[in-house]
């Protein structure tokens, strides 16, 4: 009996490593060119070591494969370079990890406007930073890493541009030092590593500006603009669980809308929050869906370590076994590490006027706020506009409307990603059988 | 040191190194566009790692391939500026 895991991240390859250690067969399937996620793209020793133990276990790992749907109860349909595939499971774990929170703002669709993630995603794959100026900008501790990754390869970072004040900073590195003096020190190591950056805090994107291409952005910084020449432009708000496959198969989600309610009613910020949403798990990473589990991001944001123990955790579980009171302890640290920085970092109602009337919200179908926002909801926006209707299906404008609007976006439905007809016909039609009809 | 790859953007041949996305060698070979929008505006990768889509290009003749994810083989040839 094989367990499919879905996404050879670090949840992932902790719950292959915990299941095979276990004694049970596992497959991975990713839809990247190799293992390691987001956070390991371009390979790390962490990655290696994964690898190498994983090579000498029952454990076989698919890369540039795509869960896109369904194909019966207990089987999911891929699509892999080779054509489509239908893979079945017995017993499976969602390790489908987090996108990035990206809000529109007057620019943002040129080219080299990238996510703050993006950014290093891209550097990681070889994009040539050397000699660039780049803007970091946005919000949370992803703008240190990006800003890093991009010093790292040569580029020469103009301003990193912190959404949140000095005072809401202040008071999360103290939460840190407190709670999470391992996390203090790391974002010490980074703030030290870029200490030439002109770092403003309570500034933010006012807009982003060029032709065929980025040339400059201007940020808005203690009531005034200030243009800064630039070729990349890495702006992120904080990440989005990939919920989409969870829901496919019916666990029951939080969504974004519900997951801010005790700190909108505590702090008094936004009833919103996409970092705590994410598929509802139990101790065991246990899904409401028979003999699915859930780790890493998808179940809610908390960084690298919450991942690694929620895959682990997950990983004996599905392998039947109890987990660890070791991997326990850690997932509840980095689960309080995720909600300081969901808390701290909540989105500030304040960015909704970055996007002004003729800022594109919806990038696949050029749909512009000023014809969306007289909309009582998504879907009458969507049947009159077509914004979220484009191939990424609301991923990016999804998440920026129910942060502009409150409108609640609907549930994923099949296929979750775009694909080819001869995938789909592969359903209607198995390959079993030869005759197509 | 990874052997390099000759590659074809729009027409050009470019030499890039082995193991590089699309998506950086495309700017390697100075075209920072990737697709077309509906309303003929130039895109590029925007959160690249598979989400959001801006980043399709047709590769090899197939088209809608994300830049962002595929790497580069000696003698792809890429075709930016599709449109839907």
């Amino acid at each position: 009996m094989t367990i499919v895991i879905v996404g050879a991240g670090p949840a992932g390859l902790a719950a292959a490593d915990a299941a095979s250690a276990a004694g049970q067969e596992v497959l991975l399937l990713d839809e990247n060119p190799a293992p390691g996620g987001q956070i390991w793209r371009g390979g790390s020793p962490a990655v290696d070591a994964y690898a190498r133990r994983l090579g000498r276990k029952h454990c076989r790992c698919e890369h540039g494969v795509r869960v896109v749907a369904l194909a019966g109860p207990r089987s999911l349909l891929l699509e892999t370079a080779s054509g489509p595939r239908i893979q079945e499971w017995t017993k499976l774990i969602l390790c489908s990890g987090a996108r990035e929170l990206l809000l529109p703002f007057c620019g943002w669709t040129l080219p080299g406007v990238t996510g703050a993630g993006g950014l290093q995603a891209l550097a990681k794959g070889g994009l040539p930073l050397r000699g660039k100026r780049v803007v970091v900008a946005g919000s949370g501790p992803l703008l240190l890493a990006s800003a890093a990754t991009a010093c790292a390869a040569g580029a020469e970072v103009v301003a990193l541009a912190e959404a949140r004040g000095s005072a809401d900073l202040l008071r999360f590195g103290a939460q840190l030092a407190r709670r999470h003096p391992a996390k203090l020190a790391q974002a010490a190591g980074l703030m030290w590593g870029l200490r030439g950056v002109p770092y403003l805090r309570g500034a933010t994107v006012a807009e982003a500006v060029g032709e065929q291409a980025l040339r400059a952005v201007v940020l808005e910084h203690r009531g005034q603009r200030r243009a800064l020449a630039c070729d990349f432009l890495a702006v992120g708000f904080g990440l989005v669980p990939n919920v989409e496959l969870g829901t496919l198969l019916g666990c029951t989600t939080v969504m974004p809308a519900q997951a801010g309610i005790d700190d909108h009613q505590r702090s008094g910020s936004l009833p919103w929050n996409p970092a705590s949403a994410g598929i509802t798990v139990d101790r065991a990473q246990r899904t409401s869906v028979q003999d699915v589990w859930a780790a890493g991001e998808c179940t809610g944001i908390g960084g690298v370590d919450k991942s690694l123990a929620e895959g682990e955790i997950a990983g004996y579980a599905a392998a039947g076994l109890p987990p660890p009171a070791a991997a326990l302890k850690r997932c509840e640290q980095a689960c309080s590490f995720g909600k300081l920085l969901a808390r701290s970092f909540a989105p500030l109602p304040a960015l909704r006027a970055m996007c002004r009337p003729a800022t594109l919200v919806c990038r696949c179908e050029d749909v512009s706020a000023a014809r969306l926002a007289d909309f009582p909801d998504w879907r009458s926006a969507k049947l009159q506009t077509r914004a979220g209707m484009g191939p990424c299906q609301g991923r990016v404008c999804g998440s920026a409307c129910e942060f502009l609007y409150g409108w609640e976006a609907p549930p994923a439905h099949p296929p979750i990603f775009p694909t080819t007809a001869a995938t789909l016909a592969s359903v209607a039609a198995p390959a079993t059988n030869g005759d197509a009809t | 040191m990874p052997p390099d790859c000759q590659i074809e953007v729009d027409g050009v041949p470019v030499v890039v190194p082995a193991g590089c996305t699309v998506a950086a060698a495309l700017a390697i070979a100075g075209t920072l566009r990737t697709r077309v929008s509906v309303r003929g505006q130039p895109r590029f990768a925007l959160c690249g790692m598979g989400q959001c889509q801006e980043c399709r290009v047709a590769i090899d003749g197939v088209p809608h391939q994300l830049a962002c994810q595929v790497r580069v083989r000696d003698g792809m040839w890429i075709v930016s500026g599709e449109g839907r």
